[in-house]
Order: C-alpha cells, then sequence, then structure tokens
C-alpha cells in the first residue's frame, strides 16, 4: 500500500469501503435474525451485493489512482455478480417452494403443493395420462 | 488511513461471515444452508478485493472472478440436483 495518495481519493475509497463492509454486515445479519426462509430470501441478494459492489467501485477508483490508468477489471466481476445474484435468488426461491420449508403465519401469500412434494414420485401415474401414439 | 479503513472493514466482514456461519450451522432447511453458501462466497470475493486493496497488487481479480463464476455454478448446480435430481439432463 503506497501513501502517495491525495487525501480525497483516500477519503472516498475508505467510504466506499466502510460502506460495503456496513451493506454486508446488515445483510448477514438479517440472514441470522430473519424468522422464515421467504424473508431470509431478500437480504443477502440485496444487503451483500450492494456490499461488494461498494467495495468493487472502491477498488476501482484506488486503482487508478494508484496505478495512473483506468483499471476496469471489477467492473466485470460486478456486472457478473449483479446479473447472476437474481438467477441463483430465482433458483434458491424455487427449490424452497418444491421441498416446502416451514415458515411463519404471517408471510405473505401461501405456497401451493407442487408435484415433486407428492408422497409417492411416481411417474408411471403421470405418464399415463398422456394420449397415446397410434 | 485507508490502511485503518481497510482493517476495518475486513473486521465487519468477518463478523458477516461468522453470522452466516451461524445461520448455515443452525439452518433448519436445506434451502437455508445453499443461501448461506451462496452468500459466502460473495463475501469471499469481498475479501479478497480488500486483500488487494491492503497489499497493493492486482494479481487477486482474477481469483475473484474465478470464485464469482464457479460459486455462481455450484449455486445453480446444488439447485438443480435438489429441485431435478439430477445436474444436467
Amino acid at each position: 500500500m503506497n501513501s502517495e495518495l491525495p487525501f480525497l481519493v483516500e477519503l472516498i475509497v475508505s467510504a466506499f469501503i466502510l460502506t460495503g463492509a456496513g451493506f454486508a454486515v446488515i445483510g448477514a445479519l438479517g440472514l441470522a435474525r430473519m424468522p422464515d426462509f421467504y424473508m431470509r430470501v431478500h437480504l443477502p441478494t440485496a444487503g451483500t451485493t450492494l456490499g461488494v459492489g461498494c467495495t468493487l467501485i472502491a477498488s476501482v477508483i484506488y486503482f487508478s489512482f494508484s496505478l495512473q490508468t483506468l483499471s476496469l477489471h471489477e467492473f466485470l466481476i460486478s456486472m457478473f455478480l449483479f446479473i447472476t445474484a437474481p438467477v441463483s435468488s430465482h433458483m434458491m426461491a424455487k427449490v424452497a417452494l418444491h421441498t416446502g420449508v416451514r415458515y411463519v403465519s404471517h408471510t405473505q401469500g401461501r405456497p401451493w403443493p407442487s408435484r415433486t412434494q407428492r408422497p409417492s414420485r411416481d411417474n408411471s401415474q403421470i405418464l399415463t395420462e398422456w394420449p397415446k401414439r397410434p | 488511513m485507508l490502511r485503518i479503513a481497510v482493517i476495518i472493514a475486513m473486521l465487519m466482514f468477518t463478523v458477516s461471515v461468522l453470522l452466516n456461519l451461524y445461520r448455515m450451522v443452525r439452518g433448519p432447511d436445506l434451502a437455508d444452508r445453499i443461501l448461506t453458501l451462496d452468500s459466502l462466497y460473495v463475501n469471499a470475493i469481498a475479501m479478497i478485493i480488500l486483500l488487494g486493496i491492503f497489499l497493493g497488487s492486482t494479481l487477486f481479480f482474477e481469483a475473484a472472478m474465478l470464485i464469482a463464476m464457479m460459486g455462481f455454478v455450484g449455486t445453480v448446480a446444488v439447485c438443480k440436483y435438489l429441485l431435478r435430481g439430477n445436474i444436467i439432463e
């Protein structure tokens, strides 16, 4: 870590780093404290992604001033995270719906029973409903 | 000042990782554990970026990029396994 950066750059980078760490701690605190999976799934996808985004912006500013060139590697990581976070969140919510997690009584909406949640996952019953090819 | 800020932020990310580990140990269902693993790899990316700022080295971005891609692939693979019974159909 070199110390010849101007004071304003150090201030901005420190502010971004601390903001990102605060977002991450808030997300993890919500993940640990919320009573229900359907409430818990909101927090890492919002809080932790914002925290990493702020840290990556701080890294862009720091390395752009430290190496005297525009350093844009971090935008690749942040774009990748911002694209993949909703996809993985959607997959996890779908897993929660299909495996039937427990939920508290004041969660909004009710999950419906799905086909994979049947007591016997017998595919022959589903296949007999199909029309037979002549 | 930047050095102190990076150290404080690393401590806060450590607290975040510990809270995630608490939820992973205590989480009542499999979906909670997948969610916690997903959150843990995002925290690992942030800690690697902070270590890169702390050491003044740009060698850590490739490691962060690899962790981002492999973490997403792992989350999707575990979710597909739980949903469908196998990963690639």
